[in-house]
């Protein structure tokens, strides 16, 4: 494998390997060492062309542990708010000598872009792609998953996860559809159908309008964020009407099953697709996403750079 | 292929071996074993079997990955992790005595010694293997050996351990020449 850009890129075993590997990572960071070797000497670049504080936070400390050299990159603050163009920031990365780029981008495709056209020889590292994929995240919520609720198995058969509120916005539900049934979960999607995208009957998912009606039947919930920023139009009335009809509070909260758990990929609009006791409450395993990302981005970055150059091309 | 040795031999090198470790160590009583993954680790564990067996105590033994630790990561696709666990007790002045099948170039062993620094600082470091078949790259000897193999680099030496494969047996294969 030499590029992460988009799960359909992996079969089950590739996804299971990635999370196989970060479990033994994780089993490391949680004793004396921090840090590692294996990617000693090697460049990392995080290029950031839209805002983040958890993915590039934890791809930056993933690389450290590896004792990989980070470069951060942002938009703001470079060439690219003065319009260069991704090619020649490419360009600049491979003549600086880059050996992975974790690229965020608001526009969709842009990772594939930038993998396809061999502006440099590196990785590429899809760390979100506007309403396209999200793919680390999708992995370090099925880690999460299968840390939470597996037992024992390796993979996430007969599990049942809902996903909850704006799909049509979301590159994390994307991902995580893919990947939760590439991995066996059956995956329902909940939302109004305002902020379903077209096509959604073709995803591996099935697709409710009924929160309470799916609430006591899942073992997970992960509410998805409301992305105002991305919303041209008016989706729903106002934010009371969905919150009413889509919000995770604490009297949907009791109606779950005792052993179900409460995700969100973060950043949460604490009162609107999320109360803030059900954030905070023993259920939610929201902070621990964080620290399992850190892990499985070092898994990533192991898998895509730890190997040679033999591999090199042959995904 | 050749077998260099049988399920009997191995089973009378390891008890000599362990024997060999708890006459230079004066006993059991600071000595931790880590077995390198896959099969060092295996034979971690029938080690401290049988020492418990001559000293009547549990004696603490773990896994130690060293891939994370490698210098020739770059030459062959991505490994596998394997899991490490280290016994509680630690390694902090602690004789350490680091297990593994076949000792060869050396490289392993200077990743071992890389890995178990992160971990801690034992008092002395020993190494046991069961099969030493020469070649060295690095200065490093093995103080404990259940058969020393002279063999050609175009050899390979196999070694199976029941714990994974159907048989204890070491066999060594190709031609000398």
């Amino acid at each position: 494998m030499r590029h992460l850009l988009s799960i359909t890129d992996l079969t089950a075993a590739d996804a299971i390997g990635i999370l196989n590997t970060a479990t033994e990572l994780a089993r490391i960071n949680e004793g004396q060492v921090k840090k590692l070797p294996t990617l000693r000497g090697r460049t990392i670049v995080n290029l950031f062309a839209e805002d983040s504080t958890r993915t590039r936070i934890s791809f930056e400390a993933a690389a450290k542990r590896l004792s990989a050299d980070v470069i951060n990159f942002s938009a703001k603050g470079s060439s690219l708010s003065k319009g260069e163009s991704l090619k020649d920031t490419a360009q600049t990365l491979q003549a600086m000598g880059a050996d992975a780029v974790v690229i965020r981008h608001s526009a969709s495709g842009a990772a594939q872009r930038l993998a396809d056209l061999e502006w440099m020889s590196g990785s590429v590292i899809n760390a979100g792609d506007g309403t396209h994929e999200h793919p680390s995240q999708a992995l370090l919520d099925a880690f999460t998953i299968r840390k939470h609720l597996s037992k024992g198995a390796n993979d996430l058969a007969g599990l049942r996860i809902a996903i909850v509120g704006d799909v049509l916005h979301s590159r994390v539900a994307r991902s995580n559809v893919l990947l939760l049934s590439l991995l066996g979960a059956d995956v329902v999607l909940v939302a109004p159908p305002t902020l379903l995208p077209v096509g959604v009957e073709t995803w591996p998912a099935s697709v409710s309008y009924d929160f309470d009606a799916v609430i006591p039947n899942v073992d997970a919930i992960m509410m998805l964020r409301v992305q105002q920023e991305r919303m041209t139009d008016l989706f729903f009335p106002n934010a009371r009407e969905y919150s009413r009809y889509f919000g995770l509070n604490s009297e949907r909260m009791s109606a779950m099953a005792t052993h179900a758990i409460v995700m969100h990929p973060g950043p949460m609009n604490r009162g609107l697709e999320i109360s803030a006791d059900v954030a905070d409450s023993a259920r939610s395993v929201i902070v621990e996403q964080v620290t399992n990302g850190v892990n499985i981005r070092m898994a990533i970055l192991y898998v895509l750079l730890a190997g040679g150059p033999l591999e090199v091309g042959s995904n | 292929m050749s077998v260099a040795l049988s399920a009997e031999d191995i089973s009378r090198a390891l008890t000599r071996i362990s024997h060999e470790i708890l006459e230079r160590n004066h006993g059991s009583a600071e000595i931790t074993l880590l077995g390198i993954p896959t099969r060092g680790a295996h034979l971690a564990a029938r080690i401290a079997t049988i020492m418990t067996g001559i000293e009547g105590r549990e004696i603490p033994y773990g896994t130690l990955d060293i891939t994370l630790y490698r210098d020739d990561l770059r030459l062959r696709p991505p490994r596998t992790i394997m899991p490490t666990s280290i016994p509680s007790i630690g390694i902090a002045g602690r004789d350490v005595i680091l297990i593994d099948d076949v000792l060869y170039s050396g490289r392993t062993i200077r990743a071992a010694l890389d890995a178990l620094g992160e971990v801690g600082r034992p008092r002395t470091v020993q190494l046991a293997v069961l099969v030493d078949r020469g070649h060295r790259e690095l200065p490093i000897r093995a103080d404990y050996v259940g058969k020393n193999l002279p063999t050609s680099p175009r050899q390979s030496v196999k070694v199976q351990l029941t714990e994974i494969d159907s048989i204890d047996e070491v066999v060594i294969e190709g031609e000398a020449n």
